[in-house]
């Protein structure tokens, strides 16, 4: 009998259960496409190649952020730092380049720097939460809540409560980070896209991420099949920590500056977007596309509401916690297998 | 299983030393004041966190005898905790600008019974006849100034967007007074949403107001925060005619825009973090020289312009 099976193993067949079951896998795609029905209905501009852009663009954000959680949450852990994570790494990288450009001169260079530097903390951000997680010992919710804790005071404390601004020829030389684009596709969106279909082959085609779902699915037996545990959960808290490094590269040039509001609530948004994606909460099933269908349907909801003023913004909250519950309603046929 | 051991042992005299520090004790024979204010989670709080760490570092150095205890909340039940301790330390005097009023009646209500010289700021308790002394800004005002403001601006109408603030009384009392101010002129409202004091989400709605109407001729963005998010939109929206955006509470980069003039930004309407500043000036003279200090000292809320900028300019305040 093979009834424990990894949802991600199990062969497709032609009973009425693999029917329903691959019809609940297509949930968040139903429901982002009765998003988008809706929201042309509801509005002659929603459509409109401005508005898909901008709202495309500035999903990239947390969309990249929550690749690294999908990884994270697949092996059965969590990061509820990132939000706070991205804010002090845009400080720190804000405070880096501004000192990099007064002694080197505004040039791209100093762009590149602020990369590298980014990419580095987050690195070391990611290592934190990671070996403490797994070398301490400490549950994910606990440390990551901790160090959410930590960053987000850090970048009170370096901002003086205020914001800490990158100069202004440095923001004119980053701005294509975030405006630019190539034929009509804005960089951020590029930048998800080709992260998203790397990390979703990873995941289901090289052996890294075959462990990461044996791991999230049960980590005692994933010992036992002499996978090394320890190193491959750090490593999907180092990912993460590298996917809050790109979206904060993205984020820096949008308004030039950081604050102690910035990023306030990512982690809710990329840990939403991933389970209305269908990634198992538990753990050991993940897929990054879904996750990417997630964050666009919660951008598509503030979108519409924006746009169409359907009912008292008061209740735009409300409309997005429906739609999450109703979202993730669709995939309960999957998970209880 | 070693470096576990050292881990948890360390984290524990971690523990112990916090627990542990000596507290300082209370100046001898000498009087406090307790100071109780949101913390520095977005702009503003952190303009007035510097005004208030400013304000009683000169304090100290007039009264020396006087003790200073200023303590910051991230939210209404911290900062009844905070209340709270500061009355168990024996403090003369209690300067709050209170995060909401309903909650943090009761605790101020306490200290005013033990006797307590009760100031308030910014926002009030639900309760009258409290504070000894009130110190705010005026809201209505902001909301009539930036109304006028448009209707000056535009006196053969305009068609302008609102970005209303966090949903809470003072941003209600402020959209009132704006509406009001607008009836009867040719300046219509097209939509309003909320953007929360926020660059990030002032950006994400100004995007979406600009896909929605074609023709937009001003943003009342309430906030400098807020309004930087805009502006930044309106730029990279390549709109060919230019919008006039208004935010409003006087973060020390717009304005310095306004001050240095031409650019999107030719106004901003005070609402300051300074209201900290002669709060803790009256109070503490009150405790110092027992001068009968009590009332309502209201801060007005002009409109900053080119002409009166530099008054307003605090360039190494972080907001």
């Amino acid at each position: 009998m093979n009834t424990a099976a990894n949802p991600a193993d199990a062969m497709p067949h032609r009973s009425w259960f693999g029917a329903t079951k691959r019809l609940s896998a297509l949930g968040p795609i139903m429901a982002l496409l009765a998003l988008i029905f809706i929201g042309s209905m509801l509005s002659d501009s929603f459509l409109s190649a401005g508005n898909l852009s901008n709202l495309l663009t500035r999903s990239a954000i947390v969309g990249i952020i929550a690749i690294g959680a999908t990884y994270v949450i697949t092996a059965g852990g969590l990061d509820l730092s990132v939000g706070s994570m991205s804010a002090l790494i845009a400080g720190l990288v804000i405070m880096g380049m501004n000192a990099a450009g007064s002694s080197l001169g505004d040039s791209w260079l100093v762009v590149l720097i602020g990369i590298v530097l980014a990419l580095a903390l987050g690195v070391v951000a990611g290592s934190l939460n990671g070996v403490l997680v797994v070398k301490g010992g400490i549950d994910a919710f606990i440390v990551t809540l901790g160090t959410m804790g930590i960053f987000r005071s850090v970048i009170t404390w370096l901002s003086d409560g205020g914001s800490i601004s990158l100069s202004s020829s440095l923001k004119g030389i980053a701005r294509p980070l975030y405006y630019g684009s190539v034929a009509g596709v804005s960089y951020p969106l590029i930048a998800m896209i080709v992260l998203a279909i790397g990390a979703e082959l990873v995941l289901r085609r090289a052996r890294l991420g075959r462990h990461i779902t044996a791991i999230g699915s049960n980590p005692e037996v994933a010992r036992y099949s002499a996978i090394r545990v320890h190193r491959v959960r750090i490593l999907t808290y180092v990912f993460q920590g590298v996917c809050v490094a790109l979206a904060t590269m993205i984020y820096v040039p949008r308004l030039g500056a950081a604050t102690p509001s910035t990023g306030l609530l990512w982690e809710l948004e990329a840990i939403a977007a991933v389970i209305i994606g269908g990634t198992a909460l538990k753990g050991g099933f993940g897929r990054i596309w879904g996750s990417i269908v997630g964050v666009l349907i919660l951008g598509l909801i503030d979108n519409i509401l924006n746009l169409t003023a359907l009912a008292s913004p008061y209740l735009n909250g409300a409309f997005q916690g429906v739609i999450i519950i109703i979202a993730v309603y669709l995939q309960k046929g999957r998970r209880e297998v | 299983m070693e470096k576990r051991t050292f881990l948890k042992g360390g984290a524990i005299a971690l523990a112990l030393g916090a627990v542990g520090m000596p507290k300082t004790s209370l100046a001898a024979g000498g009087k406090t004041i307790g100071i109780s204010i949101p913390a520095a989670t977005h702009g503003w709080t952190g303009g007035l966190n510097f005004q208030t760490k400013r304000t009683v570092e000169q304090m100290k150095k007039a009264f020396p005898d006087i003790e200073f205890v200023v303590a910051a909340a991230n939210d209404a039940s911290k900062q009844v905790n905070d209340v709270e301790d500061l009355v168990a330390r024996g403090i003369d005097a209690l300067v709050i600008l209170p995060f909401e009023s309903e909650p943090l009646t009761e605790p101020v209500k306490q200290a005013k019974a033990k006797g307590v010289f009760i100031t308030t700021v910014d926002r009030g308790l639900s309760e009258e006849g409290i504070e000894d002394l009130y110190v705010g800004g005026n809201n209505p005002q902001y909301g009539v100034i930036a109304g006028h403001y448009f209707k000056k601006k535009f006196p053969d109408g305009a068609k302008i967007v609102v970005m209303r603030g966090i949903p809470t009384t003072i941003d209600n009392v402020r959209i009132d007074a704006f509406k009001k101010e607008l009836g009867g002129s040719k300046v219509q409202i097209l939509d309003m949403q909320f953007a929360n004091w926020n660059p990030d989400k002032g950006f994400e709605v100004m995007q979406d107001f600009l896909q929605k109407y074609d023709a937009i001729d001003g943003v009342w963005a309430g906030d400098d925060d807020a309004a930087l998010g805009a502006m930044e939109a309106i730029k990279q929206a390549n709109r060919p005619k230019q919008i006039v955006v208004l935010g409003g509470s006087g973060m020390n980069k717009v304005v310095k825009m306004v001050k240095d003039g031409g650019g999107a930004v030719d106004a901003d309407i005070f609402y300051p973090p300074t209201l900290i500043i002669p709060a803790i000036e009256l109070t503490t003279m009150r405790t110092a020289t027992q001068a009968p200090i009590r009332g309502r000292y209201i801060l007005d809320s002009p409109l900053i312009t080119k002409d009166n900028a530099e008054e307003f300019y605090f360039p190494d305040s972080p907001y």
